[in-house]
Formats: structure tokens, C-alpha cells, sequence
């Protein structure tokens, strides 16, 4: 196989190579030399972006799971392996950033011995490393059907469900409870994003970020992979994920209302600073949930996708309002990442991009047309320029 | 007993002693640069603030129920029963949640150390209090402004100088009931607000906030469990019968 030079490639080693940099300040010169946190602002984009969106992004898959194997919805069976992976690979991704952002990442497996059973970064903790073993189980099938261990594969077949109902249980934790680590914080996070209702934000916006993202991330295989769009599948999708932003938002808009928030947000004045964020996240909020209820929108490729995408600008950047914006005003200064920051956060999506092309080139993730796992995956590559060019006509 | 600080900002004549005694026990650096700095840091943890001939001191408010180590997921920080919350380096893992919890923003960090860093923060002399011995702050204090005593004795004894010398103090016991109480209560002639202390704190103890929705997780697995393997149960039971009936619907594929 020859090896071409093309421009994403370009940029994806300049972002590698700016990442390993920023690394190397991290971990030699620490935390102060690498990053523009203070006494006054102790978290940042690495945990604002890394860990919060993160894990956020990886939600599509307890969402498809439960999904299709609690609700048998079989007709969105053939992106569960995608959706698999991505989570799979998001929440490794978070367990990595978290090795930068921790002072003592070599401490890193005390919470397992030195439990607090009172803190939510303990709950967190357990979730997402239980979390993480159950997605490698039900990633594994992938990996054991590559290698034909028809074994294993059965065993792992014969505890699906119960591994998806822990998997789901799992995921309604910790998704929650990232937002339940904000509700210690009455007097810090600003009242525009605090809320005793912020677990049920955090929760519910993990599911139309789980089906956004598998809309998203089906598009551009699709586009990338020339696999044939599943349209029929996202547009199911879609539909559903009009209905969970729908509650979102209303539930969203009540909390701000019976808190009095309403009249200060609209009120021109102090806070603007705080104010002018909070509407952009609406705006990218409203704009994706108003384009997906026009049919005529959601069922085209391009609208899917586009709306999909604003959902998820829309809740990365409430995840960044909660984290930082919100912040700000009670820490009495301005954070904005340095460089290497977001050198290092720019490596993760990077990192993130390459893993899910290589496994998808090389595992049998995408099904055929018919349904079926493609029986020989070492042909895969054959057979993929077969299905492009099938698609071509 | 619970132990406490009472700071009487009228008795204080702002001679530092009590910053030059905290960096001696805890084995800081001190002079006179350090005197100036008017904020707390990794090498001060205790500040004698000046505004207008007025002061003030700033240091862990040790509060009755702590933010800080109630969100510590490994326990590196703790209240003890006598009343410093002491602090565990060797446990902690870095998280600085406690710094992004503290109501007070107290814990500070040691940003450039690469790869052991420490939160640093005044523990209220764990180390002396344990042994009998009172702070080194309240030791050294040459005008009994810093007192240390129990608690529910300091606390009278703040709201009798009031009763006392009523034009002398603003009416209120900083620390008494801020954040559910503090072990380190504080009086001023002049509002509290000038040096940086929040009025507007809320008066419950920080934990409840959490553990309200913590409380319930060991009732939401079994019953969500549950539901989701009935779910499970009703949506492929359909899907049997129509089997058995003969029925072919379409979906089965």
C-alpha cells in the first residue's frame, strides 16, 4: 500500500506534533508551565472540554444499545458497531486526557482503594472505569469475529443483555453526575447555568448528543468509507432526537423561569459577558432543534447532518458554559487556554479521527447491504471499493 | 469538643506575627517581601489583610462540614474530629476539585511542581492541635485578637463583646452558620464584604447539595435494573409470540 500525502493527513501530523509538544511542557515543566490555570481558576479546557464533551460524545452508545436491544428497535441494529466504537474509543480518549489534567496521574487508581463514597468524582470514577469494561465487552464481539475465537464470542454473545442494562444503568450515572459535581457550587457557577435540575440537563442533553453524534459520525463514514448512507435509519434518528430535544428544552426553559432567570437574561446590563454565551448556546440549541422539526430538513442528508451538528455545537458549548463561562465571574478573571491546552485537546480529536478510520478500515464495522456482518473481513478493503463503486451508479 | 479560631479584627493590631508563626510550623519561606503579598498562596497560607487602617485575616475557614472533603473522591482531605481539615498528600491524585468546590477558594496549588504537586492550604495546625498544643497563630498573637478555644465557648464569648460593645462590631459572627459553620469565626467593625468575604453564601452545609442526589443511587440501580430487563422482557416477548403464531413481521430480518 502506497502512502499518500494528502491535506487532512498534513494537518493531522502538525496537530500530532504541536500535541506531543505540549505534552512534553506537561509533563516536564507541569501544570502551571502548560496550561493557564490558577489558584483562582483551577479547571480548564481539559476538563471542561476533555473530560465533560468527552464523555458526552461517547454517549451514542449506551443510547443505541438500550436502543436496540432493550426497546428492539431492530432496524437501527446495523450502527450499533460504529456507535460501539466511537464510545469505546472516546471514553479510552477521556481516561487519557484525564492522565494530564490529574497533578498525580500515577495516583490515579486510589479512588478504586481510597473510596469516598460522599464525593461525585468517586461515583464518576467508578462509572466510567466500570463503563469502560463493559464497552470493551461489547466491542470485543468485533475483534473476536476478526480473529474467529468463536468461543469467547459465544460467551460474550450469551451476556449481552445484561451487560447493555449495566451498560444503560452505568451511563445514567455518570452522565448525570457530571453535572451533579456542579451542584456543590451554588456560590461559583453563575446563576444562569446553576440548577438543582443540572444532573437531569447533564443527562438528558448526553442522549441527543449520543444520537446527534451517530448522525454525524454515519454521515461523514459515509462520505468517507463511500458506504452507503443508512438515510432511513437517521431519519429515524432524527426524529427522535427532535422528540429528546423538545423535552430539553422545555424542561430547560421552566427551570430558568420559575429560578427568575428569564427577566435577567433578556435584561441588557450587567452580565453580558456571561450573557452573550449563554444565548450563543441557545441559538446553536434552538437552530438544530427548529431545522430537524421541518421534515423537509430532517430528511435530506445535508439537513440531517447539518442540524446534527449544531445540536452538537449547542451542547459543547453548554458543557464550556457550565465549565468555564460560568466560572469566571466568581474566580475575578478571564481564562482562555493557553496554546498548549488546546494543542493537547486538538490531539485528542485529532487521535480521535485517525483510531475510528483505522478501525473501521481494518474490523468489520460497517454491515452489508444485507444486513449481515461481512463474513470475511480481510476483504474488507476489496469489498468496500465494491460497495463504492456499487454506490457510484 | 470541636476546636476553633475566634479572630477579633478590633483587637488586632496587624503586626504579622501570626503570618511569620504559620510559615515557621509549616515550614515556609517568610520575609519581608512575603509580608507584602496581600493574597493567600502556596507558600502563605495565612494573610493579615490592611484596607483603610481596618484588618483582616484570611485562612482556611476549616468549615464544620467541608466541601472540600466531602468531594475529595480518594479522602486525601479530612475533617477531624477535633476540628482542623487536614490534608493526606500521599492519597491525593490531583484532581483540584476541592480548589474548584472550597466556597472560600482556600486550597491553593503548587502549579509548578511537573509531577508531585501538593494543594496547599492552613490545616488549623492538625499537627499542634492533636498534641494538646493550641495553633501557632493564636500562640503567638501578642493581643488575643487570634484566640483558639472550643467552639461553642469562642462563639458565646464573640456574641457577648457584641452584646458588650455593640457601636464597636457589625452584628454578625462571621463563620457561625456560613456554608452550615465554620471553625474559624471571625469579628469586624466593618462589613465583611471589604476583604473579600462573600455575604451571600448560602447557610446550609455544602455536602447536602451532592449528596441529595448521591443518596439515591443505591435505590436507582436495582430498580433500574428492573425496569430496563422488563422493557427487555415485553418488547422481545411480542416478538416470540408472533413467531409462534406463524406471523411474519417484516422487522425480523
Amino acid at each position: 500500500m502506497k502512502f499518500k500525502l494528502t491535506f487532512w493527513k498534513v494537518v493531522f501530523f502538525v496537530i500530532m506534533a504541536v500535541g506531543a509538544y505540549g505534552t512534553f511542557v506537561r509533563f516536564v515543566y507541569g501544570l502551571g508551565a502548560s496550561t493557564n490555570l490558577s489558584d483562582q481558576f483551577p479547571w480548564g479546557i481539559w476538563i471542561g472540554f476533555d473530560v465533560l464533551c468527552g464523555v458526552m460524545l461517547a454517549a451514542g452508545g449506551f443510547t443505541l444499545t438500550a436502543a436496540v436491544h432493550i426497546f428492539n428497535i431492530k432496524k437501527l441494529e446495523p450502527i450499533v458497531r460504529p456507535t460501539v466504537l466511537t464510545a469505546f474509543m472516546g471514553y479510552l480518549l477521556v481516561s487519557v486526557a484525564l492522565i494530564y489534567d490529574l497533578g498525580r496521574p500515577y495516583n490515579i487508581w486510589h479512588p478504586l482503594v481510597m473510596r469516598n463514597p460522599h464525593s461525585v468524582m468517586f461515583e464518576v470514577a467508578m462509572c466510567v472505569m466500570l463503563y469502560t469494561m463493559v464497552l470493551s465487552l461489547e466491542f470485543s464481539p468485533i475483534v473476536l469475529e476478526r480473529f474467529k475465537m468463536e468461543k469467547a464470542l459465544r460467551i460474550v454473545r450469551g451476556a449481552l443483555i445484561p451487560l447493555v442494562i449495566l451498560g444503560v444503568l452505568l451511563s445514567t450515572l455518570h452522565q448525570s453526575s457530571l453535572g451533579t459535581m456542579y451542584l456543590i457550587m451554588p456560590n461559583k457557577l453563575h446563576p444562569f447555568w446553576y440548577s438543582p435540575l443540572l444532573p437531569a440537563f447533564f443527562f438528558i442533553s448526553a442522549i441527543a448528543v449520543g444520537l446527534a453524534m451517530t448522525i454525524f459520525e454515519s454521515s461523514l463514514s459515509s462520505k468517507y468509507f463511500h458506504k452507503q448512507l443508512e438515510l432511513p435509519i437517521l431519519q429515524t434518528l432524527g426524529r427522535v432526537l427532535v422528540v429528546v430535544m423538545a423535552v430539553y428544552i422545555i424542561l430547560r426553559f421552566e427551570d430558568l423561569l420559575h429560578r427568575g432567570m428569564l427577566w435577567q437574561i433578556i435584561h441588557p446590563g450587567t452580565h453580558a459577558y456571561e450573557r452573550n454565551l449563554f444565548l450563543l448556546e441557545i441559538a446553536l440549541l434552538a437552530a438544530g432543534f427548529v431545522m430537524l422539526c421541518f421534515r423537509r430538513v430532517r430528511n435530506t442528508p445535508g439537513g440531517l447532518y447539518l442540524s446534527a451538528v449544531l445540536v452538537l455545537l449547542g451542547f459543547v458549548t453548554n458543557r464550556l458554559n457550565v465549565s468555564i463561562t460560568g466560572m469566571e465571574a466568581q474566580a475575578g478573571v478571564r481564562y482562555i487556554p493557553k496554546w498548549t491546552e488546546i494543542g493537547v485537546t486538538a490531539a485528542f480529536v485529532a487521535a480521535g479521527f485517525a483510531i475510528f478510520g483505522t478501525a473501521a478500515k481494518y474490523l468489520p464495522i460497517f454491515e452489508d447491504e444485507h444486513g449481515h456482518s461481512t463474513p470475511d473481513p480481510i476483504k474488507n478493503e476489496v469489498e468496500a471499493e465494491a460497495v463504492a463503486i456499487h454506490a457510484g451508479h | 469538643m470541636s476546636k476553633a479560631i475566634l479572630y477579633d479584627a478590633t483587637l488586632c493590631i496587624g503586626c504579622k506575627q501570626c503570618e511569620q508563626a504559620c510559615a515557621e510550623n509549616n515550614h515556609l519561606p517568610y520575609d519581608d517581601k512575603i509580608a507584602e503579598e496581600q493574597v493567600q498562596s502556596e507558600h502563605k497560607f495565612t494573610v493579615l489583610l490592611t484596607k483603610n487602617d481596618k484588618f483582616m485575616r484570611r485562612l482556611c475557614m476549616n468549615c464544620e462540614e467541608p466541601a472540600c472533603a466531602s468531594v475529595c473522591p480518594v479522602g486525601a482531605l479530612q475533617k477531624t474530629p477535633l476540628g482542623p481539615v487536614a490534608y493526606d498528600a500521599h492519597k491525593c491524585m490531583g484532581c483540584r476539585y476541592c480548589m474548584a468546590a472550597c466556597p472560600f477558594s482556600v486550597p491553593k496549588y503548587e502549579w509548578n511542581n511537573a509531577l508531585a504537586p501538593k494543594v496547599r492550604k492552613c490545616t488549623m495546625c492538625s499537627d499542634r492541635v492533636a498534641a494538646g498544643k493550641q495553633t501557632a497563630c493564636a500562640d503567638i498573637c501578642p493581643t488575643g485578637a487570634t484566640k483558639f478555644g472550643d467552639r461553642e465557648e469562642l462563639l458565646e464569648e464573640a456574641k457577648k463583646r457584641m452584646r458588650e460593645n455593640p457601636s464597636n462590631y457589625v452584628n454578625h459572627v462571621f463563620g457561625e452558620t456560613e456554608v452550615g459553620g465554620t471553625s474559624v469565626l471571625l469579628l469586624s467593625s466593618v462589613p465583611f464584604d471589604i476583604f473579600g468575604y462573600r455575604t451571600d453564601l448560602v447557610h446550609d452545609p455544602l455536602p447536602l447539595y451532592t449528596y441529595r442526589v448521591l443518596s439515591r443511587i443505591p435505590d436507582f440501580v436495582p430498580l433500574g435494573g428492573v425496569l430496563l430487563g422488563g422493557i427487555w422482557w415485553i418488547t422481545h416477548r411480542r416478538e416470540e409470540v408472533a413467531e409462534k403464531e406463524g406471523k411474519n413481521n417484516g422487522g425480523a430480518r
